[in-house]
């Protein structure tokens, strides 16, 4: 399908196809059409040209109110004159059902969010992490084919994201909805979902399994997106297949190191090439330790899997050197 | 997103045609009727009938009397928002609230309230009926909240730590309103006194009982217009009418892009 | 200094051009007591105006209340062509001099007028009658329930309609449910405005109406034929009237703000 807005194209000629009861991340640099994507399978935009099918159906000329979706918003969207149980209780209440069921399956939403006893509350009164989880259960409530998050943890701080991403995994599995989500975080998409789909200028640059999109990137885009990498010339090496040592090899060059940062587990180091390169190092503590480098000390290094992709993309075989 | 659709919220096509059909026959068939009867004699005769010497007095009147109401508005306006938002006393809520009354009260009541204290039976000493003091203080009247109730909210927001690193900066008193302040109040000002002048441009129920109908006097062009149509003469109505219709819209024009030149700061 | 000088230049102005006068009003009209207040209000001709003023009010503003509502959702709700030029238009009657407005309806609806001609020919009169006094009156109080709206809607965003719509609620219910709620506030303040507008319009209507005594005669214009009439104990009682009705919007005006800024 494609879409555009004005001038600038959102989805250029996009394909995906989604397999029932998976989790999926939509990856990509803010602008590449990511929330488009999302916004036009909700039924919330309408695509130029192409097809949306949603279990079998046909559903490109559906309103958004007749597919069967659950969608959680940006910034959740709450209803801000409605308590938390009726928020939840909304896509209930409006399809008039019997009154206990309602309240029974709000309760039980209630728990499974973990905002038992907070249904008399207003969205006000609720932190960001309990927000966005009266979000959630007001998505589930009629029980959706599709789940759609539309960056779900993008406002929320880093100890409370961490623990919603793993409070997220748990829910799916239990439930088996079929979840699509997005992020710009490619650490919360490699960490959740069991497909990546890369986009960017409003096309997708591969689709993958999180593993195989780390170890096996369709092109450069994707190489440099999904982790950090140095570029070497025509090629893109990751910092940890990067070699580090004290003796001459005939395949390794002279660098000088300029900085040391120790974080953890982790250490990164900064290297400048004697051919002026710069280059990204990690190594882990106990390398780091065994090597026993200073700054300022001349060490050799070389480059254990260096990857490069011709002009149109696409990745000529991985060498290693 | 630039120029999104959004299809969630009903029936576009329904909504803006409704508005539109609304709107064209309450306000736009009506005001090209007037435009078409000023126009029937071609645009010389038109020129004929609005220039002549009776509406040419009354233009410029009503000019010179907006001029007059945009000066003290700036003025008293400026200073009623200054009282009402950094100054305390006791009262200041009901004063707040009584600076809304003349958006509320019948115009012609305006005018027999001038008239009752300012009149000939008045007995405080003046007498403005049938004057142009007279109108412009109707005038004055009508216009008193425009100014106040926009240079308020941009005095509610202004954020004071300005005016304090200004003062920590050696600026005094006078100098701190001058630099700072008023460039900030500048915008809204504007506006509030666009809105003035349009007001007093096309007042018409204040006027009425105190101008008297005394052309070349007191005969500002709502009144002019009014004569016009009882001594049935539409055309000549019509034609002053299309003068003032043009001065209004130029007047919103001004409005609105004053308005997006306030907000340059926050984009 | 300077402040107690800014505040007796402001308060001594609002006093010489508002409070004195309106208050002097209020004081002749009872100075002899109730009884000539209530003899002036109570005489046919004045009972007459003001029913036709509340009856002209009842009309125009609910008309102008919907149009309000749908026109602040078409302004900034749906992109639609032609929607800047009603964004531009719908102020004019804020800054359009109400003799205009008249005299575009007396052309409009007279004799000769382009509609006038036509109903006339199949007996619908207009002009000099309740219609045109309607009509008047929607012109010069249309832009207060846009106005009022169309900033609350922009402030609330889509979002949380959008969310209705993906969990099955119609663009109705969605309105009922969701964005009414949200902008109700407004719509009470935009309903107050008209309403004062309404009762209180004097230029436009006093054009098309003819004004005749018991008939075409609104409270307004009651208020100006005493005057001219000599009748001043009528006209200060019809003011005082029209003014008590003003204080009771301004106080309106005030809770209304005050719901407002507690949801």
């Amino acid at each position: 399908m494609s879409k555009r807005f004005g001038d600038f194209v959102a989805l250029d000629d996009v394909s995906l196809s989604v397999e029932s009861g998976s989790l999926t991340a939509l990856l990509g640099p803010s602008g590449g059409g990511k929330s488009t994507l999302l916004r036009v399978i909700a039924g919330l935009e309408v695509p130029d040209t192409g097809e949306v099918w949603i279990s079998g159906q046909e559903a490109t000329a559906l309103k958004p109110q007749k597919r069967d979706v659950g969608f959680v918003f940006q910034h959740y969207a709450p209803f801000t004159h409605m308590t938390v149980f009726d928020n939840i209780a909304f896509g209930l209440t409006i399809r008039r059902r019997p009154k206990d069921e309602v309240r029974a399956r709000v309760e039980e939403l209630l728990e499974l969010v973990q905002l038992k006893g907070l249904g008399g509350r207003y969205p006000a009164q609720l932190s960001g992490g309990q927000r966005q989880r009266m979000a959630l259960a007001r998505a589930l409530a009629s029980q959706p084919e599709v789940l759609l998050l539309d960056e779900p943890f993008g406002a929320l701080d880093a100890r409370v994201r961490k623990e919603l991403r793993e409070w997220l995994l748990r829910l799916h599995d239990e439930m088996h909805v079929t979840t699509i989500f997005v992020t710009h975080d490619q650490e919360e998409a490699l960490e959740l979902a069991d497909t990546v789909v890369v986009m960017n200028a409003g096309r997708i640059e591969q689709v993958a399994p999180p593993r195989e999109l780390y170890d096996e990137p369709a092109n450069a885009f994707v190489m440099s997106f999904v982790g950090p990498v140095n570029r070497v010339g025509n090629a893109w090496v990751r910092p940890h297949d990067i070699e580090i040592g004290h003796e001459p090899r005939e395949d390794a060059h002279e660098a000088q190191v300029e900085r040391i940062v120790r974080l953890g587990f982790e250490v990164r180091v900064d290297l400048v090439r004697d051919d002026g390169l710069r280059l990204h190092v990690q190594l882990t503590r106990h390398e780091a330790d065994l090597l026993e480098i200073a700054v300022g000390d001349i060490v050799w290094v070389r480059m254990r899997v260096e990857r490069t992709f011709s002009a149109g993309g696409e990745p000529t075989h991985p060498v290693p050197v | 997103m630039p120029g999104a659709r959004r299809r969630a919220l009903g029936t576009p096509a329904l909504s803006g045609g409704l508005a539109l059909g609304y709107l064209s026959l309450i306000v736009l068939i009506p005001l090209a009727a007037v435009v078409a009867k000023a126009a029937d004699g071609g645009w010389h005769h038109f020129w004929q009938v609005a220039w002549n010497r009776e509406a040419r007095a009354a233009l410029e009147l009503t000019f010179e009397l907006a001029g007059g109401v945009v000066a003290v508005n700036a003025v008293t306006g400026t200073a009623l928002a200054w009282t009402l938002v950094r100054d305390d006393f006791p009262g200041k809520s009901i004063v707040n609230a009584i600076v809304d009354l003349p958006f509320a009260l019948p115009t012609i009541v305006a005018g027999l309230t001038l008239l009752a204290l300012y009149g000939p039976t008045g007995g405080v000493g003046v007498d403005v009926a049938y004057t142009r003091w007279g109108v412009l203080m109707a005038l004055l009247f009508v216009t008193l909240p425009f100014v106040v109730r926009t240079v308020q909210p941009v005095l509610i927001e202004l954020d004071r730590d300005m005016e304090e690193a200004a003062a920590s900066l050696g600026a005094g008193r006078f100098t701190i309103f001058r630099r700072i302040v008023f460039p900030h109040l500048l915008p809204a000002l504007l506006s509030g006194v666009a809105l003035a002048f349009a007001r007093a441009i096309g007042e018409f129920g204040a006027v009425i009982l105190i101008a008297g109908n005394l052309p070349f006097k007191t005969e500002v062009a709502s009144l002019y217009v009014f004569e016009h149509i009882n001594s049935d003469d539409p055309t000549g109505a019509s034609a002053l009418a299309v003068l003032m219709l043009v001065i209004s819209f130029t007047l919103l024009l001004t409005i609105g892009g004053l308005r997006r030149w306030a907000t340059r700061h926050d984009r | 200094m300077t402040r107690y000088g800014v505040r007796t230049l402001s308060l001594g102005y609002l006093a010489v051009i508002l409070v004195a006068p309106v208050g002097l009003i209020f004081w002749r009209a009872f100075e002899q007591g109730l009884h000539p207040f209530w003899a002036a209000i109570s005489n046919p001709i004045a009972v007459h105006a003001l029913k036709l003023t509340l009856e002209i009010t009842v009309i125009a503003v609910p008309l102008n209340t919907a149009f309000g509502i749908l026109c602040a959702i078409a302004i900034v709700r749906h992109r639609i062509p032609g929607m800047g030029l009603v964004n531009a238009l719908v102020d004019l009657p804020l800054a359009l001099s109400p003799v205009v407005v008249g005299l575009a309806l007396y052309l409009l609806y007279g004799r000769d007028g382009w509609f006038g001609h036509w109903l006339l020919a199949h007996g619908v009169q207009v002009l000099f009658a309740l219609p045109a006094m309607v009509l008047a009156t929607m012109f010069v109080s249309l832009p207060f329930v846009v106005r009022e709206v169309v900033p609350v809607l922009r402030e609330i965003g889509t979002q949380q309609e959008e969310a209705a719509a993906t969990l099955g609620a119609s663009a109705l219910t969605t309105f009922r449910r969701i964005t009414f709620p949200a902008i109700r506030w407004a719509v009470a303040y935009g309903v107050v405005l008209t309403t004062a507008r309404s009762l209180g319009e004097f230029g436009a209507v006093s054009i098309v109406s003819g004004g005749i005594e018991g008939r075409t005669q609104t409270l307004t214009q009651y208020v100006q034929a005493s005057y001219e009439n000599f009748d001043q104990t009528g006209a200060y009682a019809a003011s005082v009237l029209l003014a008590a009705l003003a204080v009771t919007t301004l106080l309106l005006m005030t809770v209304v703000k005050r719901g407002d800024r507690s949801s």
